[in-house]
């Protein structure tokens, strides 16, 4: 047997709170950056200070195409989402599919790089502070991409079975910001490899 | 003004089979039962610790002693570290703060109950990942060995080549793993308490046991993510042959150590904002007023919040940074002290005027005043940078934080513990068994820590397992020593208490204590749904506009 | 704020004296002069001293905001406990003050700015302090679990026992250290000479003393650095100028050649002992060990872990864990008439 009793007074002004997903979303980017930080931190801190072995300048070639196909691919999921939440089905799942695709290529590309850098010039996670530094924070960028499309991938096959629709609007729009997060992690792990480091 | 009322007439229920119980335990998503999952886990690897602790003293109650090899010892002394900071403390405050935050917000669950339990599997399976190192590190000195290289496991003392064998791989990962847990656990307080209040509960209408633990909250999510990078490069050193802390290789011991306390600082700040949480409730209920400075007591919290995030190198003041960055951190840490200090006058200005009523809930929040506030001060003394010279490394400091987390964090604990225990089993504490508690660990806890700073005044530095005759330190080291049985005695009192008021306590009713916040609204213990009916409210106390409809604090915010 | 500090100043001289000799009594042996000799209010040094002046001010300050505070906090707990009288009725809700929030916020922040500033010019005086030419150089190397001091400037490599000459008013000759380390990280710390610093692989510290009297000094590193770190202790020797000058000489020569001992001899080199050791003017080479060209000039063997006498020696040599297990010296196994030998060699070195 049980008795509540609740008696307060009413308040008159709609009560509108945030969507809960897309905080939790907010708080998990932030946890990210954080630990991408310290990875650039190190990274930044570490140049110029290896003992021995190839340098940035000597080896690497900056990824342009790759890094316009990934920054690309947030363009592409921010329609698709659009779409979505318009009710486009045609739309969402052509864009959604391309973006699957850009970021399927960048992960390629970063997979030719390290194969080049590993059998052409001799450099692994063990060469040097700069080859420590690189494979981990590229690494651990490339691992949060994988992950995320994992997750695009999971939601495409939903859509092709047809259960992606406008009242999903609001989960891809969530998923959309974490793949947006990985892309803006990409510009400064660009920035900091590919030119400062230089 | 509406009023629901909701019995059940006539209904009987069958005692399920314990089996079916337990895995209604075991597969949980209620906020409550993990909240209670959290503690029962908490209070188990309590003793665990504190016997570890019993451990030290014993070899340390004389110069020169063998009660344990040097290599017991120096485990002994990481695990105690690392199993108080990682599954006492921080699980007890998500423990509280599972249970009670959405039950005062007027939610029914969290955001994510299922997040939620994964966060405590994963912080629980954390736990036993660095105990199975008991058995299953092997390494230099046998078979099965736990970690020895502190809790802040220094570069290079972690690298492969001084710490070889798995022994510090289960550290590694026990924190990886927890931590990933208590980012889950953040997410959800985060997202609980602003998108689950109920009607008429703005952000400055929350109890600030909500505004507190949402601070915390954020800082967990800004703070574990640092401790989880290093723990990956560390793994990337030992295991992959990276060199981010390999000083052979140019890398840099001292880089391991800004990242570890960029976590390692702001961590004891998660740690006592949740005390500071505690306090903040118990202490108006039992003085009869509201807490003195709401809006200032938040905007406190948010600014240490900040704050401490930029003091984490007073840690290392004797590592030879140059003295621009010393000075530099001395005044961030002093300037910390100043929100902190605002929060001790606020709660004095909360009793004073009051009507203080001495249960032991508010014992306990008492005698956690003084001692936060001795050790807030002794922190002062060591922010000043030369002293810290002399006190670094030494045991004032090993005195100072155990002032803050046993004086400070654990005595608001067991504050939040009698005051909340009637809300959670439906039964009140004894408070004869109580006042034992209170008291044998507060002679305890003095003997062994006011009395412990005066060794590292004299010279006494940290981590020995063993120390020098004539230097003045054996009959300081013998009181600390008794003062440690002390304290085990009380804690046996309180678990004790625990028991056997679940069994035999006086039945609680809503509200024993005539409190303010909606958890006090509802059945002790709470139905699994807490609410029939979302409440509505119109001020920080609903409780008190209902008991005083003549003079709501509705008409005063 | 000067005329404060100034008048703190003088307050403190007057009573320092009494706090120092207080804690010195207290905490030492009833024979013997400070057998306590690790007591960081009991400064010999200008570093240490300077040090135990501000944490004096320090104290001062925290102590009064303690007792300020303690007294309210009691005072209010009397005041305003709960009486039968007033049963039933609430006391006068008061939501907060803000002239009251506003005085204590700004009187800490005064509080803070004057610490800051009293720690700041310490800070300074002591971190960047310049070397004078005359100094004393001595290059400190941690090792696990043994100290190896260098003075490159005079030749000398030794361990564990440090010497430096005193420090006279009219004649200063401070001694300024560089701290490496060889291994894992260690801390200098003899709390009567001066506040710690780190020694750190790959990251050179250094630190300064001038000690102002003659005398041993105790200390142990303080920093974490393994198995055997509570056995890493620290004896500094400050010598007069003429003591110092003779320990130098005794110091810069190479072994001592005593043919009584040869088959001593013969055993350490022909052992493993060379490899890590080194005595000058024979073959052994090794730096992975303690120098032991002038052993016996020390009081202590195993970084303080035992005082040097034969009979510590010879169950050093034979078995190190017998006086700190885990140590990264290895029992050589030698036999009973080898040990002998070797031990009555170790034992010329003088």
């Amino acid at each position: 047997m049980s008795a509540v009793t609740v008696s307060f007074p009413n308040t008159a002004a709609p009560w509108q709170l945030p969507s809960r997903g897309k905080v939790a979303m907010a708080s998990l980017i932030f946890a990210e950056a954080a630990i991408f930080t310290i990875f650039v931190v190190a990274y930044l801190f570490y140049i110029g200070k290896s003992l021995t072995g190839p340098t940035p300048r000597e080896v690497l070639e900056v990824p342009i195409f790759f890094t316009v196909c990934l920054l690309s691919s947030s363009l592409t999921i921010h329609i698709a989402s659009k779409c979505l939440q318009r009710g486009k089905q045609g739309g969402f799942m052509a864009l959604w599919l391309l973006t699957i695709v850009l970021g399927g290529l960048f992960l390629y590309g970063t997979g030719m790089e390290w194969h080049r850098l590993i059998y052409e010039h001799g450099l692994t996670i063990s060469t040097n502070l700069f080859g420590t530094t690189y494979y981990s924070l590229v690494g651990l960028h490339a691992f949060h991409v994988t992950v995320g499309l994992v997750m695009l991938l999971t939601v495409a096959v939903f859509g092709i079975a047809g259960r992606v629709g406008v009242s999903q609007s609001g989960r891809v729009e969530v998923l959309s910001m974490y793949w947006h997060f990985v892309d803006a992690v990409w510009v400064v792990v660009f920035t900091v490899v590919y030119i400062l480091g230089r | 003004m509406s009023s629901n009322v909701i019995t059940i007439p006539g209904v009987q229920i069958e005692a399920r089979p314990w089996v079916d119980e337990l895995h209604q335990w075991l597969t949980t998503v209620d906020h409550k039962r993990l909240g209670i999952l959290y503690i029962l886990s908490a209070l188990l690897f309590l003793v665990i610790g504190g016997v570890e602790a019993i451990i030290i003293r014993i070899q340390l109650i004389h110069s020169h002693n063998n009660f344990v090899s040097p290599q017991v010892f120096n485990r002994m002394f990481t695990m105690h570290g690392t199993t108080m900071i990682f599954f006492v403390a921080m699980p007890l405050l998500f423990g509280f703060a599972n249970y009670l935050v959405p039950l005062m917000i007027g939610a029914r669950d969290m955001a994510f109950p299922r997040l939620n339990a994964l966060s405590f599997w994963l912080s629980f399976l954390g736990a036993l990942l660095l105990y199975f190192s008991f058995l299953g590190g092997g390494g230099l000195y046998g078979a099965g060995n736990a970690p020895d290289a502190g809790w802040w496991a220094y570069a290079p003392l972690g690298a492969r080549a001084f710490s070889p064998g798995h022994s510090f791989d289960y550290w590694t990962l026990a924190l990886l793993v927890s931590g990933f847990g208590s980012m889950g656990t953040a997410i959800n307080i985060i997202a609980t308490v602003l998108c689950l209040r109920c009607p008429g509960m703005t952000l400055s209408r929350m109890p600030l046991f909500a505004w507190l633990n949402l601070v915390m909250a954020g800082m967990v999510l800004l703070v574990i993510s640092p401790l989880t990078a290093a723990q990956i490069m560390l793994l990337v050193d030992r295991y992959l042959g990276g060199h981010f802390f390999d000083t052979q290789a140019g890398g840099s011991a001292v880089l391991w150590m800004h990242f570890f306390w960029i976590f390692g600082h702001p961590e004891v700040y998660v740690l006592v904002i949740p005390a500071f949480a505690f306090a903040s409730e118990i202490i108006p209920v039992f003085s009869r007023k509201p807490i003195f400075g709401y809006p200032v007591m938040v905007a406190a919290t948010v600014s240490i919040g900040f704050v401490s995030m930029s003091v984490w190198a007073h840690h290392m003041f004797t590592v030879g940074m140059n003295s621009y960055a010393n000075s530099f951190f001395a005044i961030t840490t002093m300037a910390v002290g100043v929100p902190t200090g605002i929060k001790i006058f606020n709660w004095i200005g909360t009793m004073w005027g009051g009507r203080i009523q001495f249960k032991t809930a508010m014992l306990f929040c008492i005698a956690f005043l003084f001692q936060f506030l001795l050790a807030g001060l002794t922190g002062i003394m060591q922010a000043a940078v030369p002293f810290d010279w002399q006190l670094s490394l030494s045991y004032f400091v090993v005195a100072h934080f155990h002032y803050v987390i046993v004086g400070g964090i654990l005595f608001a604990m067991f504050g939040a513990f009698y005051y909340w225990y009637p809300k959670m089993t439906g039964r009140m504490l004894s408070e004869r068994l109580g006042k034992w508690h209170f008291w044998l660990f507060l002679i305890g806890f003095h003997m062994t820590f006011t009395v412990m700073h005066i060794p590292g005044l004299l010279g006494m530095p940290r981590r020995i397992y063993t120390y020098e005759p004539g230097r003045g330190w054996d009959t300081l080291n013998l009181i600390v020593s008794i003062g440690a049985f002390i304290q085990a005695i009380a804690i046996l009192v309180f678990v004790a208490n625990l028991i056997i008021s679940y069994f035999k306590g006086a039945p609680a009713g809503n509200d024993p204590w005539d409190a303010w916040t909606l958890e006090w609204s509802v059945s002790s213990p709470p139905p699994a749904y807490n609410f029939a009916t979302v409440p509505t409210v119109a001020s920080r106390r609903p409780l008190w506009d209902q008991k005083h409809p003549e003079d709501p604090d509705s008409r005063y915010e | 704020m000067r005329t404060e500090s100034s008048t703190l100043r003088s307050l403190a001289q007057a009573i320092l004296p009494l706090f120092w000799s207080a804690t010195g009594v207290w905490a030492s042996e009833p024979n013997g002069p400070a057998a306590n000799a690790t007591n960081i209010f009991a400064p010999a040094s200008t570093p240490a001293k300077s040090i135990a002046d501000l944490s004096l001010f320090v104290l001062i300050i925290t102590g009064l905001i303690f007792a300020v505070v303690f007294a309210l906090i009691v005072y209010c707990l009397v005041k305003f406990r709960d009486r039968a009288t007033a049963a039933g009725r609430e006391p006068a809700q008061v939501y907060g003050s803000t002239q009251i929030e506003l005085a204590w916020t700004v009187i800490p922040i005064l509080i803070v700015v004057v610490l800051f500033l009293a720690s700041a010019r310490v800070i300074h005086a002591i971190q960047d302090a310049p070397e004078p030419p005359n100094a004393v150089d001595v290059t400190v190397i941690g090792h696990q679990y043994w100290w190896e001091f260098r003075y490159p400037k005079l030749g000398i490599v030794t361990a564990n026992e440090l010497h430096i000459p005193v420090s006279e008013p009219g004649h200063p000759t401070p001694t300024f250290m560089q701290l490496l380390s060889a291994d894992t990280d260690h801390s200098f710390w003899v709390p009567e000479i001066a506040g710690k610093t780190d020694l750190v692989p790959n990251h050179p510290n250094k630190m300064w003393m001038d000690p102002k009297r003659t005398g041993l000094f105790l200390g142990q590193c303080a920093q974490y650095c393994g198995v055997q770190h509570a056995k890493m202790l620290l004896r500094v020797s400050v010598d007069s100028p003429a003591d110092f000058a003779a320990w130098v000489q005794a110091q810069q020569k190479s072994a001592v050649e005593d043919e009584t001992v040869a088959a001593g001899r013969r055993v350490f080199e022909s052992n493993a002992c060379m490899n890590c050791h080194a005595i000058t003017g024979t073959a052994a080479n090794g730096r992975f060990g303690p120098d032991l060209t002038h052993l016996m000039s020390r009081a202590t063997i195993a970084a303080g872990a035992a005082q040097n006498t034969h009979a510590n020696l010879r169950l050093w040599v034979k078995d190190p864990s017998a006086f700190k297990p885990g140590c990264l010296m290895p029992a050589m196994q030698l036999s009973d008439a080898d040990l002998d030998a070797v031990v009555s060699y170790m034992e010329t070195l003088r």
